[in-house]
């Protein structure tokens, strides 16, 4: 195995992006993701690539489509004002079905906010901006995981002909730890449809998102919408963590699944049968492991840095058959194993879990 | 240990800069009175000197940093209390300079009345096992980014070749033919090797100059 770097996060993605084949970015500056640009912008015109910062992100995302049309592996990235900025484009993407990989590394919000991390862009990540489609959202909680998701958000998006967004937080992008950048062969897929010239030799390819008819609009969705079915049946990802035994279930994604992974220690001293499943992908949600757990533990609890958003999906996903406590911070503040631990607590006696 | 009246730490982006900054600060406070910090980061938002300001100053040292580092203003301004560090010789000064061309820029405006004095040390801060500066060669490309935006020159290099947590006492002796091969290629002595605290019993004589240091980190509530 190759020798271990030290990485920044935002470092991680860009090395990682460059791994899986990536040539092309186009990007404007915004803490906390910037390392991320400032990388690209050293590394890809020593590789023959296309490092572009562009005049607003408006402009950047509507780049990647240009790109993304023509067949190759593109991406963007940015912080929370940034990507809504990036929104439309973002439904354009799934409109003309174009695979594309997007960072958000965010920050306090609404509005301009701040820029201390925070994981306040879960619903929008989730939910996505105007008409009807999904994103791939992946969350990683690590540094080397930064590595691993940024390889297979490419590989998904060109798979499945959709988005697939990285959604980290400004802890996650500023620190460093060591990674292993050594992650086995890279997929790729032939692109068809790709507008890279007929050469004479093929029919156009036209890549819209136009329709004039409505019919045949709907069709389009419904089209889209049975590849998305796949992806939910084949592309959930998570992991367990101590739920043999758990009688509390905590459910948390990225920087703050560290934080519960210490209360949860800090729980089972004191005798509290803690565990956690943690969504790896934010889309498609893990809900068959989470209606199991709801079988078997008390309560939930959610750990997120927002107001409750991941919850609501928590609560659709379990039926609401066992209680779920929310713990949240917000406005750029990460909760502290004492903030998990005062939830985890509560859960207990809402539960009826031993204590 | 010997010092100059100004001690700048300089280098590439994330390759511990800060962290030895402030180590060495508490090391020289406890050698003398009369001694400040100045964190001249332009640069990281986050993980910045000021997450040790309140170790320093119950140690007697006076800190100087950007009102708005850690908060929520994304602003590169430095105060004009900087100027202390060229005005008032009574002082011996630590610098923490961002990294890179862009974080080296901001001294500028202090590099006339530094090179006038003439009483400084800038110290090329190397980690071989960042990314971006794993042989000498692409040391040395960093090396003239800086000078060129500071133009001030380096004088010494701190070998700081870690894997955060993870570095092994064979990781720095591993560590010790790039930094020669840096110090060959640029013609800098090697002013010091830095380790973790814990990793002292292991190194100790097989290394001249060692600097044992704490890992600085960021307060939490």
């Amino acid at each position: 195995m190759a020798e271990k770097v030290l990485m920044k996060g935002n470092e991680a993605i860009a090395e990682a992006a460059l791994m899986a084949g990536c040539r092309h970015y186009f990007g404007y500056p915004i803490t906390p993701q910037t390392e991320l640009t400032a990388y690209m912008a050293k590394r890809l015109p020593k590789m023959d690539g296309v490092f572009l910062q562009a005049e607003s992100e408006l402009a950047a995302i509507n780049m990647v489509i240009g790109v993304s049309a023509a067949g190759k592996r593109v991406m963007t990235s940015s912080s929370s004002p940034g990507i809504s900025l990036k929104g439309e484009g973002l439904s354009y993407l799934a409109g003309c079905d174009l695979p594309a990989f997007v960072v958000n590394v965010q920050r306090g919000g609404p509005g301009l906010g701040g820029i201390q991390p925070s994981q306040s862009d879960y619903f929008q990540a989730t939910r996505g901006t105007h008409g009807d489609y999904r994103t791939i959202v992946l969350a990683p909680d690590s540094v080397q995981e930064m590595v691993s998701l940024t390889i297979k958000g490419f590989e998904l998006a060109d798979k499945y002909r959709m988005t697939a967004m990285l959604l980290a937080d400004g802890t996650l992008g500023q620190m460093m730890e060591p990674v292993s950048l050594d992650q086995g062969e890279i997929v790729t897929f032939e692109k068809p449809w790709a507008a890279n010239g007929t050469k004479m030799q093929r029919p156009n390819n036209i890549i819209n998102s136009l329709s004039l008819i409505p019919e045949e609009l709907e069709q389009w969705n419904l089209t889209r919408f049975k590849r998305y079915d796949i992806v939910e049946q084949n592309e959930v990802m998570y992991e367990e963590y101590m739920m043999e035994d758990a009688e509390i279930c905590l459910v948390s994604f990225g920087i703050t699944a560290r934080v519960s992974k210490n209360a949860i220690a800090e729980a089972r001293a004191k005798g509290i049968k803690a565990g956690m499943i943690r969504p790896i992908t934010l889309w498609p949600f893990p809900k068959k492991p989470l209606l199991a757990a709801a079988q078997k533990v008390k309560a939930f609890v959610t750990v997120e840095m927002n107001m409750g958003q991941m919850i609501e999906d928590v609560e659709l996903a379990t039926r609401c058959l066992k209680p779920v406590i929310s713990c949240t911070r917000c406005g750029g503040v990460i909760p502290s194993p004492n903030d998990v631990m005062a939830a985890i607590d509560k859960a207990c006696e809402i539960g009826g879990a031993a204590k | 240990m010997e010092h100059k009246r100004i001690t700048l730490f300089a280098g590439h982006y994330g390759s511990g800069k800060t962290n030895i900054a402030v180590n060495y600060t508490l090391a020289l406070k406890a050698r003398r009175d009369m001694v400040m910090l100045a964190d001249l980061d332009i640069v990281n938002p986050y993980y910045r000197a000021k997450d040790s300001a309140r170790e320093l100053e119950e140690k007697g040292i006076r800190v100087i940093s950007s009102f708005f580092a850690n908060s929520n203003v994304d602003l590169p301004a430095l105060p004009q209390e900087i100027y202390a560090i060229t005005d008032d010789r009574r002082w011996a000064c630590v610098l923490d300079v961002g990294g890179d061309d862009r974080g080296a820029l901001a001294l500028g405006r202090l590099v006339p009345a530094i090179r006038e004095e003439n009483d400084y040390e800038m110290l090329l801060v190397i980690n071989r096992f960042r990314p971006l500066t794993r042989d000498a060669e692409s040391v040395m490309e960093v090396v003239s980014e800086i000078e060129a935006a500071c133009r001030l020159p380096f004088t010494g290099i701190v070998n700081n070749s870690n894997l955060g947590a993870e570095t092994t006492a064979e990781d720095i002796l591993g560590s010790l033919r790039y930094a020669e091969e840096v110090s060959r290629l640029s013609g800098l002595p090697i002013a010091m090797t830095t380790i973790e605290e814990k990793l002292m019993p292991a190194l100790q004589g097989k290394i001249e100059n060692l600097f044992p240091m704490k890992l600085q980190k960021r307060p939490t509530e």
